[in-house]
C-alpha cells in the first residue's frame, strides 16, 4: 500500500464546529466497476483519507490481511463483504458506506461489480445524485463501462464521474485520460446523461482522490472529493412539479385536538405553499392548503424532500395512497402502464401473471399483459417485438421454437405493458424521478419482482428500428 | 417568491430527520402491530423523538418493547420509566431473566446476558403478534450492519436470511411478510454516531445520565472498564477503583464498558467522539469483540 498508511491520520483537527455542521448537506451517491478497476481500493482511500476510518476498523484489516498470508495492508478489505456472501458465493446486493468533511456528508451505494450485477446498480442508483463510474486507464472505456453507463442514464442519475484510476500505471499520462474521457463523455451525452466529470486518479497513491496530485501538472479540474463536494444537491427533485404522496392521515381525537385532519407524507418533488390550489388524484377532487404543520411549528411553505403534514381547506376524502399535485397542471392518470423494467427476482416474468404494483404510498393488483422489448446489456442492443397481448391472447405464454424466449429472467430489462385495476398517477419517470418509480411484487409471497419507471424513452431510443426521435428534452424536467 | 437557486437543500441533519419520519410513516400506514424496541439507549430515545414528531399532534401510535436483561444500569431504568409515563406510551417488558426462570435460555458461564437477549425478543414479538419491530441500528456501526435494508424480512425464527433480502429502490419499502414473518425496520439506518449526537444537541433530548462523565467504581476486564453488580463482576483477582468515565453506548452491565472521559456536556461529548479513533462498538462492547463476525451471526438468529 502507499506511503500514506504509514502515518495513523489525526483526526483532533477534523473536529469541525458546530456552526459548520448547521449548513452542512447530504450527497448520496453509487459507485459502478469492478473489483479489478480499483472499486474497493478507491472506496477505501476516500474514507481513509477523510478520516473515516477509525482505529479499530484499521487494525481489523490488518489483522485480516495477516491471515491471508501478510504484505502491505490492502484498503479493499475495509469494503470486504460478510461471511455468509464468500461461504455462499453470493452477494448481497448494496452495502452502504459513510464519510464526511466539513461542509458535506456523504451516504454511498457500494455496488458489487461482478455478480447480479444490474440488479445492484439499478439499486443503489435509484437513490443517488452522482454514480461514480471508474475505469482502469490502462484498459480504457469496456463493455462493462457502457453498461454502466446505460444503467446510470436509465435510473437517470444527474450526475455522473467518470473516474480514470490507476493513472499511475499509464505514467499519468494526459493523451490516454483524454481519449478516455472524450469517448466516454460522447457516449453518455448519447445515453442523454447531461453532465460528466472526468477525473485522472490513482486509487492506489491517493493522486487526486481527495490530495491534489502533483503528478498531473497538467489538469486543473477537481479532485474527485472536490468534485463531491461541489456538485448541487436536491435539484432535480426541487424543479420537477409539486407532487405529494399521502402516507397516513393524521385525527388525534384528543381532548386538544378534537376535530385535526392532516395528510402526513413527505414533499416527493417541487414545492407547496399555503394557499395554494390542489387535486387530489386519483379522485380528482380539489381544495387549498390552509395549512403545512410540524411537530417544530406551522411553516408557509415546504419543498422536497420535506416531511410535513397538510391541512386542506375542504372536508374531502383523502386516504394513504392519494398523491396531492397542483390544480392547474394536466396530469395523466390511469390503468395502463407502459413502463421499463429491470427484473430482480429468480423466478422470471409470466405473462399474464396477477401482480402488486407499488407506485408512490399506492399498492394496486395488476396484470402483465406483454413484454415486447429487452435490452441487451451486453451489446446493448434492443431486441423489440410485436407484444403477446394477454388480455388479447389464448396462449399467453407461447414458447413456440422459432420465437426467441421473452420473458425477463433476473438482471434483464424489458419494456413491459401493465394493466392496473385502479388508475394511479402516472408521471414518466424521465421528467418525475421522484414519482416514475414503481416495484412489481409477488402477491403470493411479496418478493420484489421488478423495479420499473413508468414510460420506456431509453428503451426506444435504443431500439434500432425505432423512428423516434432524438429528444433533447429527455432530462428536460431535471432543471440541470 | 423564493427562487429555485435561492432554496436550498435540506441539511444533512434535517435530511435524516425527514428521511426517518418517511420510514416510520409507512410503518404506521402498512402494517397492523408495530412495535419499537426501546433500550433507553441514545439510538432508541432518538427514534422516539422521530416518532413524536411523525405523528404529531397524535400520539405515538406505537408500543414500546424493552428487552431486559436484568442487568440494567438503573439510570436508564429510571430514565425509561419516567419517558413512558411522560408521552403515555405503552411498554412491553421482555425479560431475560424470566426466560432463564421458564427454562427457553440458560445463563452462561461468562456470566453475559447479552446473547441470551434473542429468545426474549423473539418470544415477545411472537406473543404480542408484532408485525414489524422498529431497532435503532445504523449501518455505520458494524459491517455486517452495512449490508442491511431499512425494512429487513425475518422469518418465522426471527432469522435474517441474506438470500431473501429484498432490493430497496427509491424510497418504496416492500414491507410485506407471511403470518408469523415480521419485519424489522431500522429508521436510523443512514445516521453516524455523530450524527446522533448532534441531533440530540440540536433538539435538546435528554438522555440518560451515564452517558456524560462521572465518577464510578469500575475495574478492568479484558481492557475495558466495567462496572460492579449481581451479573458477577468483579472476579478474584480483578480490583475495583474510581474512575473519571462515562458510556458510550448502553446495554448490558456485564458486557458493556465505561470509557475515561471528562466530557459532560453534549459539546464536549461531540467534540469527544470526533476525535476518537474507536468505534463505537470497538470501545465498549466485549460481544463484538469475539470474532471477526460475531455480528453477522448474531443477527442471523435474529439479534436486534
Amino acid at each position: 500500500m502507499g506511503p500514506a498508511l504509514t502515518t495513523q491520520p489525526t483526526t483532533t483537527e477534523e473536529i469541525h464546529t458546530v456552526t459548520e455542521h448547521a449548513t452542512r448537506d447530504l450527497l448520496r451517491l453509487a459507485t459502478a466497476g469492478s473489483v479489478d478497476d480499483g472499486k474497493s481500493t478507491l472506496i477505501g482511500r476516500l474514507l481513509y483519507d477523510t478520516k473515516s476510518v477509525l482505529a479499530d476498523q484499521l487494525s481489523a484489516v490488518e489483522a485480516a490481511t495477516l491471515a491471508r498470508g501478510g504484505g502491505e495492508v490492502d484498503l479493499a478489505l475495509l469494503t470486504d463483504g460478510l461471511r455468509a456472501e464468500r461461504e455462499q458465493g453470493i452477494t448481497i446486493d448494496v452495502a452502504y458506506r459513510y464519510f464526511s468533511t466539513a461542509t458535506r456528508a456523504f451516504v454511498l451505494a457500494d455496488t458489487p461489480g461482478h455478480v447480479q450485477y444490474t440488479r445492484n446498480m439499478v439499486t443503489g442508483a435509484s437513490t443517488a445524485e452522482l454514480a461514480i463510474v471508474l475505469v482502469d486507464a490502462r484498459k480504457g472505456v469496456l463493455e462493462q463501462t457502457r453498461r454502466h453507463a446505460t444503467i446510470t442514464a436509465l435510473l437517470r442519475v444527474p450526475h455522473v464521474v467518470l473516474a480514470v484510476n490507476k493513472m499511475d500505471l499509464v505514467g499519468f499520462d494526459e493523451a490516454t485520460f483524454r481519449a478516455i474521457a472524450d469517448e466516454f463523455t460522447a457516449y453518455a451525452l448519447s445515453l442523454g446523461i447531461p453532465d460528466v466529470t472526468a477525473v485522472p486518479l490513482s486509487a492506489l497513491t491517493g493522486d487526486n482522490v481527495v490530495d491534489r496530485s502533483t503528478r498531473t501538472p497538467w489538469y486543473d479540474g477537481p479532485t474527485l472529493l472536490e468534485h463531491l463536494e461541489s456538485v448541487p444537491v436536491g435539484r432535480d427533485a426541487l424543479s420537477e412539479p409539486f407532487r405529494f404522496p399521502v402516507q397516513v392521515v393524521i385525527r388525534p381525537r384528543t381532548a386538544e385536538h378534537p376535530d385535526y385532519r392532516g395528510y402526513a407524507g413527505r414533499v416527493a418533488s417541487g414545492v407547496v405553499s399555503v394557499g395554494d390550489e390542489v387535486t387530489v388524484l386519483p379522485s380528482g377532487k380539489r381544495s387549498t392548503v390552509v395549512g403545512i404543520d410540524t411537530f417544530d411549528g406551522p411553516l408557509t411553505e415546504a419543498h422536497a424532500p420535506q416531511s410535513v403534514t397538510l391541512r386542506l381547506a375542504d372536508d374531502v376524502d383523502v386516504a394513504r395512497g392519494d398523491v396531492l399535485v397542483p390544480s392547474a397542471a394536466a396530469i395523466e392518470v390511469g390503468t395502463d402502464l407502459v413502463g421499463t423494467v429491470c427484473w430482480l427476482a429468480e423466478k422470471r416474468s409470466v405473462l399474464g401473471a396477477r401482480l402488486l404494483v407499488r407506485v408512490g404510498t399506492r399498492t394496486v393488483r395488476a396484470l402483465l399483459r406483454e413484454v415486447n422489448a429487452r435490452l441487451d446489456v451486453d451489446t446493448l442492443t434492443v431486441e423489440a417485438w410485436d407484444g403477446v397481448d394477454t388480455l388479447h391472447a389464448v396462449d399467453a405464454t407461447d414458447t413456440s421454437s422459432d420465437i426467441p424466449p421473452r420473458a425477463l429472467t433476473l438482471n434483464a430489462i424489458g419494456r413491459v405493458k401493465i394493466r392496473l385495476a385502479e388508475p394511479v398517477v402516472l408521471d414518466e419517470y424521465a421528467t418525475h424521478r421522484r414519482t416514475g418509480g414503481f416495484l412489481l411484487v409477488d402477491p403470493a409471497d411479496g418478493t420484489t419482482l421488478a423495479a420499473g419507471m413508468i414510460g420506456a424513452t431509453l428503451l426506444d431510443r435504443l431500439t434500432p428500428t425505432s423512428t423516434a426521435q432524438d429528444d433533447d428534452d429527455w432530462f428536460a424536467g431535471s432543471g440541470i | 417568491m423564493t427562487t429555485l437557486s435561492e432554496r436550498t437543500a435540506l441539511t444533512q441533519l434535517d435530511a435524516l430527520e425527514s428521511e426517518g419520519i418517511h420510514v416510520m410513516r409507512e410503518v404506521a400506514g402498512e402494517f397492523e402491530r408495530p412495535v419499537l424496541l426501546f433500550s433507553g439507549g441514545k439510538d432508541s430515545i432518538v427514534m422516539l423523538h422521530l416518532a413524536r414528531k411523525a405523528f404529531w399532534p397524535s400520539p405515538v401510535p406505537f408500543t414500546l418493547m424493552h428487552v431486559d436483561t436484568g442487568h440494567n444500569f438503573p439510570e436508564v431504568i429510571e430514565y425509561r420509566d419516567r419517558v413512558v409515563a411522560e408521552h403515555g406510551l405503552r411498554l412491553v417488558v421482555a425479560s431475560v431473566q424470566d426466560a432463564i426462570d421458564d427454562g427457553r435460555v440458560a445463563e452462561r458461564a461468562d456470566g453475559s446476558r447479552n446473547p441470551l437477549q434473542t429468545v426474549p425478543l423473539l418470544d415477545g414479538i411472537t406473543a404480542n403478534r408484532f408485525d414489524a419491530v422498529f431497532g435503532g441500528g445504523r449501518r455505520d456501526e458494524e459491517k455486517a450492519r452495512a449490508k442491511e435494508r431499512v425494512f429487513s424480512l425475518r422469518d418465522e425464527f426471527g432469522q435474517w436470511d441474506p438470500r431473501r433480502q429484498r432490493p430497496e429502490l427509491w424510497d418504496l419499502y416492500n414491507g410485506r411478510h407471511k403470518p408469523g414473518e415480521h419485519v424489522r425496520v431500522f429508521p436510523l439506518s443512514n445516521w453516524t454516531e455523530l450524527d446522533v449526537w448532534r441531533y440530540i444537541e440540536r433538539e435538546q433530548i435528554e438522555l440518560p445520565a451515564i452517558y456524560y462523565s462521572h465518577q464510578r467504581e469500575v475495574f478492568l476486564r479484558d481492557g475495558m472498564w466495567l462496572a460492579p453488580g449481581g451479573w458477577g463482576g468483579p472476579r478474584t483477582g480483578e480490583t475495583l477503583e474510581v474512575r473519571t468515565v462515562r458510556y458510550r453506548t448502553v446495554g448490558d452491565m456485564s458486557c458493556t464498558g465505561a470509557v475515561e472521559s471528562t466530557a459532560a456536556t453534549i459539546p464536549e461529548v461531540i467534540a469527544e467522539v470526533g476525535a476518537s479513533r474507536l468505534t463505537e462498538r470497538g470501545a465498549t462492547r466485549a460481544d463484538d469483540r469475539a470474532s471477526e463476525a460475531a455480528m453477522e451471526d448474531r443477527k442471523r438468529e435474529g439479534y436486534f
